[in-house]
This record gives structure tokens, C-alpha cells and sequence, in this order.
């Protein structure tokens, strides 16, 4: 099984506290983290390995401080790692961005799936996932909380996909692009012989030049056909709580009740 | 590396780029702003500088004619088991006041099988035009070939807008679609209108956990894409009486070369989707344990509504995953929000701080939880959910 692993660093956004006063983001201190999900991706595709064999080999696309997100997951236990950096790639939205990493797989060769996280805890679309299989016109599963069986003989996977409604059971061939919830495992921690194999481990560089078959206008800012032209702190709900104090909590229970139902929201 | 510029000379150190940035990319050193690699070009700072002293990089532009190509208003109207989903009404409601502020037509797209009902539904509910999509391949939701006859449609029909429900599906489906026709594609938008000066659609979004909101714009590609939350935008009233035209198309798709099969669906028993309910009762660590969530569901029920978790539940293996509310979980938007032993971490206010209205139920009354509610007891879950229950009840005469 060759198995690729795509994560983002982001900043922790679950470290983000509001300033009170200005409602503004107060991001002294917030560390990187590798998105979420993207563990949950790594630890499956780890586990796949550990089943079948092959390798994992983990992407990245990002500033060179997204080199520490890479030797996570090598300490976690990935093979391989790409990072992917250049000027070129900066500003890029979620179109080029699915480009950049689907041109970078592509000159990695054959595979037989690629894991994805649910969406980035920061840009928070989950749109690389879908926009990368399309890229590479392999089959997309996305919002994967089970991979129930997997038959590299016979080249196909069943998974249960998490939604609104309930579970559904699909199969499809590999190649493949997974992306994943949280529920479908437990990341496992660095051990001590990954870290020193990640402190050691050359991770290979590649930029614009690197990517000889792809189209460079189609890279970064430019490529990108979204723009952000604003942004700004969410509005701040309006108003203060009602504390409803009783003498007894039947009494309480009933003034909430007949609150609720002034309120006609029930 | 980071494309921002920074004119050092025009620069005076006012910082009010450094406190707008999300990234946390921009610092001032030696009284002048400087930019570091956590910049991502988002350009939020731009329009603070009062001396216009940062700018990013020119993008190409497109030519004018290409983009008048490209009229109407389109929506996708998603389907479960050959019954419409109320997010594309949703759709559809807004879809409609946008091409009435652009002048134009509205068209609905209907994909599914033995699903003429739901077309003649979106003329009801404000659709003039349908391409109904018939085919024993679409019966059930699959990416690719929803995908193929969509990206086909807006090859054929060039619609300037094109707006989907942020469900599983929509956005399973938005993504995939316009990154075959490379154009833009706005993730979960909270708020969609139509720039007076430009005509561009505008698109509101929460990002960053809904720490931050951002508005952003397609100015160069077609169609303008976006996906939209549940229960954003108001249900429109169907009025039977509206005509419109629908137009039957025979997709070009074959079985045996859909490369995905949809083997089961296990549906959640006797519990109302997250996403759709008007009413959620939600309960976190204070519920103590699995058991915990049984006068939750009683009140629920009661009520009509869906029980949802926070984090800290489900992480403790109380109640599964699918319940969950929150950043990692589902971003819900109901008319009422019962948080019952739920403190109130900003991970878990993002996913249900846009509540119309929200009760929290905690003993302690320090938590942040308050904050946000709009009514509040403070006590013991345990005798006020039930006592609530029974004061229903008898309201209700349930
Ligand atoms: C405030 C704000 C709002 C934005 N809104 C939009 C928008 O609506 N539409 C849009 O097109 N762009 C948007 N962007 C840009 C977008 O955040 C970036 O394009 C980003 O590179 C990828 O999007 P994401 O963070 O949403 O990732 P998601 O699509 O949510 O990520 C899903 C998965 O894809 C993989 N992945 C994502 N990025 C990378 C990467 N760099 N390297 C390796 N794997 C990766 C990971 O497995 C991840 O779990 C926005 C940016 C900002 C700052």
C-alpha cells in the first residue's frame, strides 16, 4: 500500500482566546499544531501500513516552519515527507492549493490512496480534499469515520461516511482520496526512536521549479480565483443573560418555560 | 517569501495592521511594520493602513465579455431518498431574491431518480426555471456522476451564480464541481448579497473556528460558487400557483462507469438530524455519564428536538461522535440551544453561538456558557432538565 498523507499546519485555534474588551483575537503565544484531522489521517494511514504494508508518505504545503508539522509525522512513524514551499505557492486559495499538492502527488508516482483531514481548523473549508481528487480524477469519499474493509487484491474499499441524516456504507476502487472525522481513531503519540529519526531525516524541498509538468500561472495568489476583501470579528451576541431565580426549581423550571414559549422559539 | 510589501517609507507605525491581521503575520520592528511567513495574502490589512503603505501582488484579470457570458442564478437542490432537503429550499428562498437584485432568472437543478415531484416543488417555492435531471444512476447522492452532469449544465448554460446547501453532500459536491470548471468556491457562507457598484456576489463566512468572519469575492471566474449553513437563510412559503419551465435532460452516464457504489445507509434511530433541528438539547460534562443523557433525550423529545454533545462527552465515550456540537463537530444554527452542564469552551461556542436563542442549565455560575445565553438557572441538571420536562409537558399538553 502507498499511502499519502496531506496536512496543514495551522495555528491552534482551540489556544485562541478573545480579548473581552476589543472582541479581537489575541494570538500571543498561539503554537502551530498539525491540523486535527490531519492526525486522524496520519495514524489511518499508519495503521493501513502496519496492515498491508508499503508506506506512508506525508505532504505539506506551506511556509518553512510547516517543516515541524512534517517531522510530527515522521516521528509518529511516517516514511517519507515532501514539503512543499516557494514564493510561487504563497496566497493560494483552496483551487491552487488542491493544484499545487495534486501536481506534487502526481511526480510522486504510482499510489493507492491519499488521506485527507475533514476541513483545516483555520481556513475551515474542506474543499483541498475534494479539489485534489478532482485534480487527479480518482474517486472521492469524504467525511469517512470507518474504513471497513480494504482488499488491495481486488483494489476496493468499503467506508462508513458520517451524515446529517446517519451512516453510509460505500464502496469504490482505489485508487482513492479518504478524508476524515475525528471518530475514526486515536492518533498515536511520537515515540522516542521517531523523534530522533525525524530530527535526522533530510526532508526534501520542492518549489515552483520542481514541478516541471505543471502550469505556473495556475500557482499561488494568482491562480487563486477567491479573494478575501474583508475581514472582521464575528458581530457579538446581543444583550445579557436572564438569571431565573425561584424558590423551588419546579418554579424556575416553569418561568423558563413560559419564557421559551413567549419567546416563540418552540 | 510572504507577498505582502510593505512601503517602509510610507509606513508610520500605527500597528493597526498588526492587530487586524488573523495570522498573527505582522509585528513592528523598529516602529515599522514587518511581515513574517505566517502571512497567507489574505489582505485584511490593506484597507486599514490610513496611508495605503501595504499592498499584495496584482492579479490577472479577466476579460469583461468572458464574464457576461455568464447569467442567471443557479441552485442545486439536494435530495435524501427522494425527498428534497429543506437547505435547498433554503437555497432556493435566497436564489431568488439575488437573481431578483441581478435581474435575472432563477434555475433550480433537480438530480435524482423518479424525483419530478421535487422539481415541480422548486417552481413552488421560487425557482423559474428546472433542469430536471432523471436518471436511475443519481437515485442516491454519488460525487462523480453528480458532479459530471453538473459541470456539464454550467458548461452548456453559464450561470453567473451558483449556490449549494454546505451540507455533507453540497460540499462533497461544490468542491468537486468547481474544481473542474476553475473557478471560485466559497466554503459555508453565512451571509451571500450582491455588491451595488461591482454586481459581484459578496460572500460572508465564519473562519478560524468562527473567530473571525470573512467576506470574499470572485471577480475573475464563473460561476461564483458558494456554499451556504443550514438554516442561514429563511424557508420561503411554496406557492403552488407559480409557473415556471422544466426542462427534462437525459444525462450521458452509465453504471458501469461510476467507479462507487453506495452499499447501505444506517440511519440514526428516532434521533432529528443536528444540522436541520429547530431545537437541540445538548449536554457536556456535567451530565456525568451516558445515563446522564437520559432526561436530555426525554426533554428533547418532548420538544421535538435533536440531542447534541459537547467535546468533552464524547471524548469521555458517552454518547457517539455524530452528536457532537462544536469546532470538530457540526456547526448547528437552531432557533433554541438548551446547554445543559456545558461550560463553554470557545471550540464549542463556535459551533452554536449563532442560536437564535440559547439556555444554559450549569451549576456553576462562573461558567462561560452564561455568557452567551440568553436565559440562564443555575443548579443541578438533574432536577431542573426533568422538572422542565414535566413543565412542558403540561404547557405543551404533550
Ligand atoms: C479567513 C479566510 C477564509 C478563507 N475562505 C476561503 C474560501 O471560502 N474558499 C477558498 O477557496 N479559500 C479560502 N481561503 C483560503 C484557504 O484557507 C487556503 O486556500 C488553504 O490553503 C486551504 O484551505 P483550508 O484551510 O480551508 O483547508 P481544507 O480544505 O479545510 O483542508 C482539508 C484537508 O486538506 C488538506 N490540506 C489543506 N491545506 C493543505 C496544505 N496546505 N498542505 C497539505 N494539505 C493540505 C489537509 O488534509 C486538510 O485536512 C480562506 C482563507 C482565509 C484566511
Amino acid at each position: 500500500m502507498n499511502i499519502i498523507v496531506c496536512i496543514k499546519q495551522v495555528p491552534d485555534t482551540t489556544e485562541v482566546k478573545i480579548n473581552p474588551e476589543t472582541g479581537t483575537l489575541i494570538r500571543e503565544g498561539v503554537p502551530s499544531i498539525i491540523n486535527p484531522f490531519d492526525t486522524y489521517a496520519i495514524e489511518e494511514g499508519l495503521r493501513l501500513k502496519e496492515k498491508f504494508g508499503g508506506k506512508v508518505t506525508v505532504i505539506s504545503m506551506g511556509p518553512p516552519q510547516a517543516m515541524e508539522a512534517l517531522k510530527e509525522a515522521v516521528a509518529m512513524g511516517a516514511d517519507e515527507a515532501i514539503l512543499l514551499s516557494d514564493k510561487a505557492f504563497a496566497g493560494s486559495d483552496t483551487w491552487a492549493t488542491a493544484y499545487t499538492l495534486s501536481q506534487a502527488i502526481k511526480k510522486l508516482g504510482e499510489f493507492d490512496l491519499i488521506l485527507c483531514g475533514k476541513q483545516a481548523i483555520d481556513g475551515d473549508t474542506g474543499q483541498v480534499g475534494p479539489g485534489i481528487a478532482r485534480q487527479l480524477g480518482i474517486s472521492q469519499l469524504t467525511y469517512v469515520f470507518k474504513i471497513r474493509h480494504l482488499d488491495p487484491e481486488s483494489r476496493t474499499i468499503v467506508v462508513e461516511r458520517l451524515l446529517e441524516e446517519g451512516r453510509e456504507v460505500v464502496e469504490t476502487k482505489l485508487p482513492a482520496l479518504l478524508t476524515v472525522v475525528k471518530d475514526i481513531n486515536q492518533p498515536r503519540y511520537p515515540t522516542f526512536l521517531g523523534i530522533r529519526r525525524a530530527t535526522r531525516m533530510q526532508i526534501p524541498v520542492w518549489g515552483a521549479a520542481d514541478l516541471p509538468g505543471a502550469d505556473s500561472s495556475k500557482f499561488g495568489l494568482k491562480g487563486s480565483p477567491t479573494q478575501v476583501v474583508r475581514v472582521f470579528n464575528p458581530p457579538k451576541r446581543e444583550g445579557k443573560v436572564e438569571i431565573i431565580q425561584a424558590d423551588s426549581v419546579d418554579e424556575a423550571a416553569s418561568i423558563l418555560a413560559d419564557k421559551l414559549l413567549a419567546e416563540k422559539v418552540i | 517569501m510572504p507577498l505582502l510589501e510593505i512601503n517602509k517609507e510610507e509606513c508610520t507605525g500605527c500597528g493597526a495592521c498588526v492587530s487586524v491581521c488573523p495570522f498573527g503575520a505582522l509585528s513592528l520592528v523598529d516602529n515599522i511594520a514587518t511581515v513574517d511567513d505566517k502571512c497567507t495574502a489574505c489582505g485584511a490589512c490593506l484597507d486599514v493602513c490610513p496611508v495605503n503603505a501595504l499592498s499584495l501582488p496584482e492579479r490577472p484579470e479577466a476579460a469583461a465579455e468572458d464574464l457576461k457570458a455568464y447569467q442567471g442564478v443557479w441552485v442545486w437542490v439536494e435530495q435524501f431518498q427522494g425527498e428534497a432537503c429543506s437547505i435547498s429550499w433554503e437555497m432556493v428562498g435566497k436564489g431568488r431574491e439575488l437573481a431578483n437584485q441581478r435581474g435575472t432568472i432563477l434555475t433550480a437543478c433537480v438530480l435524482g431518480h423518479n424525483v419530478g415531484h421535487i422539481a415541480k416543488q422548486a417552481i413552488a417555492y421560487g425557482a423559474d426555471r428546472v433542469f430536471w435531471v432523471d436518471d436511475p444512476t443519481l437515485a442516491v447522492y454519488r460525487t462523480q456522476p453528480y458532479a459530471n452532469v453538473l459541470v456539464e449544465l454550467v458548461r452548456q448554460y453559464k450561470p453567473e451564480i451558483f449556490i449549494l446547501g454546505a451540507s455533507s453532500r453540497g460540499r462533497d459536491l461544490a468542491g468537486s464541481v468547481a474544481t473542474e470548471l476553475y473557478t471560485g468556491l466559497t466554503a459555508d457562507c453565512t451571509g451571500l448579497d450582491i455588491d451595488p457598484e461591482t454586481n459581484l456576489l459578496r460572500q460572508t463566512r465564519p473562519a478560524f473556528g468562527g473567530n473571525i468572519m470573512a467576506t470574499i469575492i470572485c471577480p475573475n471566474y464563473r460561476p461564483q460558487m458558494a456554499t451556504v449553513r443550514h438554516r442561514v437563510f429563511e424557508m420561503p412559503v411554496p406557492d403552488e400557483n407559480r409557473q415556471g419551465q422544466i426542462i427534462p435532460i437525459k444525462p450521458n452516464l452509465s453504471e458501469d462507469q461510476i467507479a462507487t457504489k453506495v452499499v447501505d445507509f444506517i440511519r440514526q434511530q428516532g434521533e432529528v438530524n443536528l444540522a436541520d433541528a429547530k431545537i437541540i438539547v445538548s449536554g457536556g460534562r456535567g451530565v456525568g455519564g451516558p445515563e446522564g443523557f437520559e432526561p436530555l433525550r426525554e426533554l428533547a423529545e418532548v420538544l421535538g428536538g435533536a440531542v447534541g454533545a459537547s467535546r468533552a462527552a464524547v471524548d469521555a465515550g458517552w454518547i457517539p461522535y455524530a452528536h457532537q456540537v462544536g469546532q470538530t463537530g457540526r456547526t448547528v444554527r437552531p432557533d433554541l440551544y438548551i446547554a445543559c452542564g456545558i461550560s463553554g469552551a470557545v471550540q464549542h461556542l463556535a459551533g452554536m453561538g449563532t442560536a437564535k436563542i440559547i439556555v444554559a442549565i450549569n451549576k456553576d455560575p462562573e461558567a462561560p456558557i452564561f455568557s452567551v445565553a440568553n436565559y440562564g438557572i443555575v443548579g443541578d441538571l438533574f432536577q431542573i432538565v426533568p422538572a422542565l420536562t414535566e413543565q412542558f409537558k403540561k404547557k405543551l399538553r404533550r
